[in-house]
């Protein structure tokens, strides 16, 4: 198991290390600067920071000496041409009539996740951005390509670097581009499948989940079973949120995600869905989702009430575990505050690794459990909003 | 020869960076030519398309650089040019 912690929040990057004594925190990384995620690479023991400047832009940053020193790169950038077609967030006034296709040139406006590349693939790192864009780097994060196959997808409207759309766009934006100014798709989850790394899912919000199985070469919708409540026909190819999706390392067939309507849960690699979720045991709505490494029918969830009122459940937190694939599920309170809790957990701040669960919060607390998530320990209060959690 | 000031902010990200002269017809070329002395230094002030970032301002004299998109604004002999962080609000 790992004894070390990684946390992207508001104002910088945290690192805990777990010690005799427990787990004590390291002063702080890129203090004030947001971080969006940040992870180990387990090939070479990298740690990876997405920085998100306020001013500055979206950058990576990265440590080759365990957070001794870290070293910002060159910025991950859309190629010329890359564009997408406008999606436009009802606004009253301004709505009515149908609206011409207008189409907008890409920029980088955030990198929302990463992931990296099979044990055979030295080098290879992806990341999932703002505005719906998957970047790979074949040479350890010096230089990156977007996607193409993905990028022109018929969903999105097809080859739009070719001209006008050949398709209807799909891709829904997503509220966390909001704060960009921009109602943009952004991927936030990018699953490499640890058995071949030629097969691979992204999570797309306002999507849904995405697969190739040639190594980026052809995507294909992997919606199949997936409900949308919120449409007409809620078995709709499109127009799903999966909140985070996750891949069981050592039994790969079983994928999860935490959707915007439900927990889901697949046991053929995600080509087909089942809904999970028990709203009588208040297990539905959340962000996000952690499965085990070797039992795929093992995952944990922190759930929220719902998406009208993203707070904890009954002024208290708990966690969500189920073992038999989400027939059932218990909850888990001790060491969780009960009363007075406002916390909700982010998409990525939910991560497991053996006997260890952790997550950290909007409201600055970071929690572990070394039992499986049966109880729970405080390791940090005050501090900032808690973007990504990640055993290091 | 424009005269470049920065904020100290971007210090964090450029130690060396430091006022200095530079011999350029536009704000483009002054950014061009920080690029080349500080490479990526442009993208913290520039998207990738060459626009200025939304919560950058780049001054010429006293007055906000007017071509945001392309950065065509002129600079004169002995122009002060400031790359600051935009006060957004907040």
């Amino acid at each position: 198991m790992a004894d070390k912690i990684i946390l992207g929040t508001k104002k910088g990057t945290l690192i805990f290390d777990r010690d005799a004594k427990g787990w004590t925190p390291r002063p702080i990384a890129h203090g004030g600067m947001s971080i969006s995620f940040a992870a180990r690479d387990p090939r070479d023991g990298t740690l990876w920071v997405a920085m998100d400047l306020a001013h500055w832009g979206p950058k990576l940053s990265r440590s080759k000496d365990d957070g001794a020193t870290w070293e910002n790169l060159t910025q991950i950038a859309y190629p010329k041409g890359a564009r997408f077609i406008e999606q436009h967030l009802p606004t009253p006034g301004q709505d009515g009539g149908a609206r011409p296709t207008t189409y907008k040139e890409a920029t980088l406006l955030k990198v929302w996740i990463l992931a990296f590349g099979g044990a055979s693939q030295p080098g290879v790192i992806h990341a999932g951005t703002l505005p719906g864009g998957l970047f790979t780097s074949r040479d350890g994060g010096d230089s990156w390509e977007l996607n193409l196959p993905l990028w022109n997808h018929a969903s999105r409207g097809g080859d739009l670097f070719a001209g006008e759309a050949t398709s209807r766009n799909d891709w829904g934006g997503t509220p966390a581009a909001m704060a960009y100014g921009e109602f943009v798709p952004g991927i936030h989850s990018v699953v490499v499948d640890p058995q071949n790394a030629d097969h691979m899912l992204v999570g797309v919000s306002s999507a849904g989940v995405l697969g190739t199985t040639d190594g980026g070469k052809t995507w294909h919708g992997r919606n199949q079973g997936m409900l949308n409540d919120y449409l007409p026909n809620p078995a709709a190819e499109w127009g799903h949120d999966p909140h985070f999706v996750a891949q069981c390392a050592g039994q790969p067939d079983f994928v999860w995600q935490q959707n915007h309507c439900g927990v889901f849960t697949s046991a053929d690699r995600a080509k087909t869905w089942t809904r999970v979720s028990k709203q009588d045991v208040a297990v539905h709505f959340g962000f996000p989702i952690a499965v085990d490494a070797n039992d795929g029918r093992i995952a944990w969830v922190v759930p929220a009430i719902g998406d009208d009122r993203r707070m904890a459940v009954g002024g208290g937190l708990f966690v969500a575990r189920t073992s038999d694939g989400g027939a059932s599920w218990q909850s888990f309170r001790k060491g969780l505050p009960q009363e007075n809790a406002y916390d909700v957990v982010y998409r990525h701040a939910l991560d497991a690794d053996g006997d260890r669960v952790c997550f950290g919060s909007t409201t600055g607390n970071v929690y572990v459990s070394e039992d499986r998530g049966e109880s729970w320990q405080c390791i940090g209060n005050n501090l900032p909003p808690i973007h990504s959690v990640r055993f290091a | 020869m424009a005269h470049v000031t920065f904020t100290p902010h971007l210090q964090r990200f450029f130690p060396t960076l430091a006022a200095c002269d530079i011999d350029a017809p536009t704000v483009r070329a002054v950014v061009d030519e920080l690029e080349r002395r500080h490479p990526g230094f442009a993208s913290y002030i520039v998207d990738e398309a060459g626009r200025l970032r939304r919560h950058v301002n780049i001054f010429v004299g006293d007055e906000p650089i007017f071509d945001r998109d392309t950065l065509g604004d002129a600079v004169g002999p002995s122009t002060p040019v400031f790359i600051v962080q935009a006060l957004s609000g907040g």
